[in-house]
């Protein structure tokens, strides 16, 4: 095999001294020390979220307070990883929100399995359940990560609603043509 | 009712399709046949025809005639006979064929027609479908989607009525979305005789409510909720458990009488929700008994037995068999089995008893009949133990006889198959006289004064086949897996005819189906596969000298008058 040698240059003297390497080093340095920053003191600091962004889906509540989750199960039926896991319950006969008649007992939404598809919101008839702006999401323990009933309320919060469908059934069932 | 079909037939022209049908079948029926959907609520096919919804308009024509000559007029376009359609829509309900009927389903008056229906159906019809039960399995749901309009034009208010009012014991009624149909009526007042609905006031201020003073607690009051085509008849026990689209439906017989009603399990995830009953027009139509609903709580009831027990200690199935072997040896055993068990099983206990040479008893369950679906017979399978040749007399409700042998001596092991020795008579002294082998589902007092247990399987969690009092044999498949602890009861009873000293039989279904149909006459040429889902009718004349305790029942008629057997 043919042997190619290779000769290495003599440094010049300015190389020999390492100055111009240091100064333009330096220069990039100083550079990004005057520029805008583009990194973020996470978790102190966090990213303005987006409108449409779908982060943990979470239950809500509607202005009065009431559970807007019904327990239809329709998520839980188009969810395609199967996250969620509802038991439906009857509501007692005397709560104020009685007319609404049935309210999940439990709900779990198990983080490790949803994919933020965004489906279950999608499907729900009630508008109870969102993909808000929560994004992480962490845990030592599998249990940890299966969101239940109030953290998801916990999470969600309350949103404004459109509609008062059941507060307009009460109004209607109290004023109405009821006989 | 829709009279039993009968030889003569007519031919109609459904949507431009000739069948030939019963005369006396509605067009509802005819079109189901050639697969065309006349959408219905208050038409059912065991109930009387009310014609009260209006949702099943048609179009009918008849061929014409000249009405002086009756000749048939031609049309001379098509060369055939002419048609003479009716200038307004009929219902499909009380349209009963006739020679040469047409009929249209899909035109645009009918489109029409159907939508004015729905629209006036849905005016004041709840949006209730995300907390209503019936959502998945409602009429109004589906024909909205296919024949409605798709969109509303009610500006004004809807009518309020009360949400939960209670009909009986088991029945929730929402007055709300009641459709006014009166099939519930219909049905208490012609198949379960007990005429205690009906609806008061008028128009949109109908309702449907009990008559004074009374309740809707017969024991077939469920019905009304299988055949109410909307949400508005609730089941107690499974209103509000879980919507009807996760739950896997297995076939099943109803184990509370003879009668065998046809039933469907309901199940999600190895947990049964509910039990309603199957379609068969030779044993139960499409009706079953509340008190047949609720057997599914047998299944995670507290005293069902989970852990094999040999003297109390905790065993397998292995160390039970070597301790019912050396039981065996000692000799003088009796069987017990049982008209509940499959007849799979009493062939099984039969090589058993063989193997041992030990005699067989059978306990007796009588009850009162009450003519429609629950028999004076509450054995499910009294006749499998005939049939397999397990017994050829009919038992007592007592073990009188095998008490005695006891007291004498001459049985020292009782091999018990699911029947409670205590509860058919045996007294604990002579119970303790005795070593018990017992084989059952839940703790009783057998269980507990028995040397070896060995918990088995509920009719939910094994498959089998029965044989009903009018000999028919149908079969029954597996809902959800059986509890840990509990065994196979062909897999049990086939460790204890290894551990008698019997030829080992492989405890699978079309194994000893083989065997089944090479021992008995009776099911000669039969497989486990080939039995259809309605059963298969069996010739019970070698047994019809038997005395069988048996009244009348919906599709059965006991063959008891003397006069008829010698005819
Ligand atoms: S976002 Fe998608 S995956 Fe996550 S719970 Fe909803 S439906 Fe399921
Ligand atoms: S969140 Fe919405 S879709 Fe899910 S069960 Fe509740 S009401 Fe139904
Ligand atoms: S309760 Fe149901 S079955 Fe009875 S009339 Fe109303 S809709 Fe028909
Ligand atoms: S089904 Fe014919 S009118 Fe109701």
């Amino acid at each position: 095999m043919a042997v190619i040698p290779v000769d290495r240059k003599p440094l010049s003297f300015a190389e020999r001294t390492y100055m111009p390497q240091i100064l333009s080093g330096m220069k990039i340095t100083f550079k990004h020390l005057m520029a805008p920053k583009v990194t973020m003191e996470y978790p102190e600091e966090r990213p303005a979220i987006p409108a449409g962004y779908r982060g943990v889906p979470t239950l809500v509540k509607d202005p009065n307070g009431r559970e807007k989750c019904v327990s239809c199960q329709l998520c839980e039926f188009v969810c395609p990883p199967k996250a969620i896991r509802i038991t439906p319950g009857e509501i007692p006969p005397d709560a104020p929100t009685r007319h609404v008649e049935k309210a999940p007992q439990a709900f779990d939404i198990d983080m490790l399995r949803c994919i933020y598809c965004g489906l279950c919101q999608e499907v729900c008839p009630e508008e109870a359940i969102f993909l808000q702006q929560q994004y992480t999401m962490t845990g030592y323990s599998r249990e940890e990560m299966v969101n239940h009933k109030d953290r998801l309320y916990e999470l969600g919060g309350t949103l404004p609603d459109e509609h008062y469908k059941w507060d307009k059934k009460k109004a209607a069932e109290e004023h109405g043509n009821a006989h | 009712m829709i009279a039993p079909a009968q030889p003569d037939l007519v031919t109609v022209n459904i949507d431009g399709k000739e069948i030939a049908v019963p005369r006396g079948t509605n067009v509802i029926e005819a079109a189901r046949l050639v697969a065309i959907d006349v959408p219905h609520y208050c038409y059912h096919p065991k109930l009387s025809v009310v014609g009260n919804c209006r949702m099943c308009l048609i179009e009918m024509g008849l061929p014409a005639v000249d009405p002086a000559t009756k000749a048939p007029i031609m049309d001379p376009a098509s060369g055939k006979q002419k048609i003479n359609w009716m200038p307004r829509p009929q219902i499909g309900c009380a349209t009963n064929v006739s020679p040469g009927l047409h009929v249209r389903t899909t035109t645009p008056q009918i489109k029409d027609c159907r939508e004015g229906v729905m629209e006036f159906l849905l005016i004041n019809h709840p949006l209730d479908c995300p907390i209503c039960d019936q959502a998945g399995e409602c009429k109004l749901q589906e024909q909205a989607t296919q024949y409605g309009r798709g969109y509303s034009r009610f500006v004004e208010q809807k009518n309020v009525k009360p949400k939960r009012t209670p009909l009986g014991p088991r029945v929730m009624l929402d007055d709300e979305r009641c459709i006014l149909c009166s099939r519930c009526i219909r049905f208490c007042k012609e198949v379960a005789k007990d005429d205690v609905l009906g609806f008061i006031d008028r128009g949109s201020f109908s309702t449907l409510t009990c008559y004074p003073g009374k309740q809707l607690e017969n024991n077939y009051s469920l019905n009304t909720v299988d055949i109410c085509p909307v949400g508005a008849l609730t089941s107690t026990d499974f209103r509000f458990k879980m919507r009807v689209w996760f739950l896997k439906q297995t076939n099943s017989i109803d184990t509370e009488s003879s009668v065998g009603a046809n039933t469907v399990v309901w199940s999600r995830e190895g947990v049964i929700y509910r039990i309603t009953p199957r379609r068969n027009d030779a044993v139960n139509d499409t009706w079953m008994a509340d008190s047949g609903r609720l057997l599914y709580k047998q299944v995670a009831a507290p005293d069902r037995l989970s852990a094999i027990t040999v003297q109390g200690a905790a065993g397998t199935l292995a160390s039970a068999a070597a301790a019912a072997s050396t039981l065996f040896q000692a000799g003088a055993v009796a069987v017990v089995g049982s008209g509940r068990s499959t007849v799979e099983e009493q062939f099984l206990t039969k090589q058993l008893a063989a193997t041992l040479g030990a005699r067989v008893s059978l306990v007796s369950r009588v009850g009162q009949g009450d003519k429609i679906l629950i028999s004076a017979d509450r054995n499910p399978n009294l006749r499998g133990a005939l049939v397999t040749g397990l017994i050829d007399t009919l038992p007592s409700a007592q073990l009188a006889a095998l008490g005695a042998a006891i007291e004498a001596g001459q049985v020292k092991t009782v091999v018990a198959i699911g029947e409670d020795l205590a509860a058919a008579g045996l007294t604990a002294a002579q119970l303790a006289k005795v070593s018990i082998v017992y084989l059952g589902t839940h703790a009783n007092a057998t269980s507990v004064a028995a040397k070896i247990v060995v918990p088995t399987l509920t009719v939910f969690e094994k498959a089998g086949t029965f044989i009903n009092q009018q000999f028919r044999i149908q079969k029954f498949a597996r809902a959800v897996p059986g509890p840990a602890g509990a065994s196979d009861d062909l897999a049990a009873l086939s460790a204890l005819i290894a551990a008698a000293g019997g030829a080992a039989i492989a405890a699978d279904l079309p194994a000893i189906w083989a065997q089944l149909a090479a021992e008995v006459p009776a099911l000669a040429t039969m497989t486990y596969r080939n039995i259809p889902d309605t059963g298969l009718l069996l010739d019970g004349t070698p047994w019809s000298a038997l005395p069988f305790v048996e009244g009348e029942t919906l599709h059965y008629k006991p063959a008891a008058a003397p006069a008829l057997a010698t005819a």
